[in-house]
């Protein structure tokens, strides 16, 4: 059994100090994992809703040549954390697409530590938060690159847009590399609701709920643009821009 | 169909329009011209009820209901289109499904049935094909990338699909080349020259009024009309210029 974690452990820090001590010890311990054999190709559309609030863990080997998709969306009205950890075989690639998107008070994160453990791996992670109120999205995002792991092309972005002034979002990238022939990027920004389209929108006879919801769908549309299936990629943005409908 | 009495209006507390008067009748069309920076861009959004400009005196009657009472998505379902001097691009969103939401989200507003996306994408053909815009430039993002040519063609293909009783022109003319301009003009002409319509067009120039007989010219200077006529009054200003005409 872990001890409870507290904002003073790196990978904690923006999290919601109230909460920590609410959750249960058990709830740390528990992983799902998987393992992809060579070639596989594995998805996984997460919807952390208010239906699956709190921490979830996921721990992904990924064999050679193979591809590990995960495309999560974190809006429940209550702190939730997805934690992801990937170790990349040789040509393996990550691709993970998150939008943490919610008012109210809550904190919503995630947190993936990526391991390039072996020559020619990739990893695209797009993150996009959305918030409002008094809630805050956050995205740590861990890289490693070992020694061996030449030609590894690695990138990282997050973007946040805060629709209210008390809504706050964090970035912070972590990269370890200690190979010498590697593409890794990092991009952070936040900013907020573009008032010049809004108005550009209104003038055309959007109604302000639709134009902010067609603006949200732009902008957190990159986080599943990877996404292969229309349906599900088309499911996942519903289900982020039903939680703004209670946007102010 | 519009009436403006007295009109006054400031912009960070800045006073731009100081009694400003204008009647406009359906099956008109006026321009208005005059130097810089004496508040033909405030008109036009002051009409279009953009946030930060301020109403502080008169009013302003459309179609007998208070103009100024309506927020800017409603003036857009009431019938008013203002053609933007620097139409805005938004990432992200569509042409074609920006339009079809705003025309939609008007039809809705004025209790009429939705257009399905057939019967829009063959309005929205007719009206690109009428300011020779390409289709695929409806597909792509809200003039991201787009000329400023196009980019005015664009609002026109936007006037043309919306269909409205009154247009608010405002620099239209700008930034387009010889041939643009005539397809502009004979545009303004098809879409909006008609018993029950009227235009507003503010322009710096008079080539446009070629194309585009004008019944009115306006002349406006720190923030009122000082001086009206007919369509020589613009032949006049461009062989004299604003000063001498203002003084004779």
């Amino acid at each position: 059994m872990s001890a409870l974690p507290t904002t003073r452990d790196e990978d904690w820090r923006y999290a919601d100090a109230a909460e920590l001590e609410r959750l249960a010890p058990a709830d740390l311990d528990v992983w799902h994992e998987a393992t992809l054999a060579p070639g596989e190709v594995r998805r996984k559309d997460l919807l952390l809703d208010d239906s699956h609030p709190g921490v979830h863990r996921v721990r992904l080997t990924v064999g050679e040549g193979a591809r590990a998709e995960i495309f999560a969306l974190a809006s429940a009205s209550s702190y939730t954390r997805l934690e992801v950890e990937v170790e990349l075989g040789r040509g393996a690639h990550f691709q993970f697409g998150g939008v943490t998107i919610g008012g109210g008070e809550a904190t919503r994160e995630f947190v993936t530590r990526v391991s390039h453990a072996e020559p020619n791996g990739t990893s695209d992670q797009i993150v996009r938060a959305v918030h409002w109120g008094g809630a805050t999205g956050n995205f740590l995002g861990k890289l490693a690159v070992a020694r061996d792991a030449q030609k590894t092309d690695a990138a990282q972005n997050f973007r946040a847009l805060l629709l209210e002034r008390g809504a706050s979002a964090n970035a912070k990238p972590e990269l370890e590399i200690y190979a010498d022939d590697v593409k890794c990027a990092h991009g952070a920004a936040i900013g907020q609701m573009d008032e010049a389209a809004a108005y550009y929108m209104a003038a055309r006879g959007l109604p302000p709920e639709a134009a902010r919801k067609l603006l949200v769908r732009a902008f957190i549309a990159d986080a599943y643009a990877a996404h292969p299936v229309e349906a599900e990629r088309d499911a996942l943005l519903d289900a982020a821009l039903d939680a703004l409908g209670d946007a102010a | 169909m519009l009436t403006i009495e007295n009109l006054s209006a400031t912009v960070a507390d800045k006073p731009i329009l100081n009694g400003l008067s204008l009647t406009v009748n359906a099956g008109e069309i006026h321009a208005i011209m005059g130097p810089n920076g004496a508040g033909k861009s405030t008109l036009s959004y002051v009409l279009g009820g953009r946030p930060g400009y301020e109403v502080t005196g008169g009013s302003v009657t459309f179609d007998g209901q208070d103009l100024l009472e309506m927020d800017a998505h409603e003036r857009a379902a009431a019938g008013l289109f203002l053609g933007f001097q620097y139409p805005v691009e938004i990432p992200g969103v569509s042409n074609v499904q920006f339009l079809r939401e705003a025309l939609n989200s008007q039809r809705k507003a004025r209790g009429q049935d939705p257009l399905s996306g057939g019967e829009f994408l063959k309005l929205a053909k007719d009206k690109a094909a009428l300011l020779k815009l390409d289709m695929d430039m409806m597909k792509r993002n809200v003039n991201v990338g787009f000329s400023g040519g196009e980019k005015k063609r664009n609002e026109m293909v936007q006037m043309g699909i919306l269909d409205p009783k009154f247009a608010v022109l405002d620099e239209t003319d700008s930034g387009l080349d010889i041939d643009a301009l005539k397809t502009v003009g004979e545009g303004i002409n098809a879409i909006m020259r008609a018993p029950d319509k009227a235009v507003l067009l503010i322009t710096h120039y008079q080539r446009l009024l070629d194309y585009v007989q004008p019944d009115y010219v306006h002349i406006l200077a720190k923030g009122r009309i000082v001086k009206t006529g007919g369509p020589d009054l613009a032949r006049r200003l461009e062989d004299e210029g604003y000063d001498e005409v203002m003084a004779a």
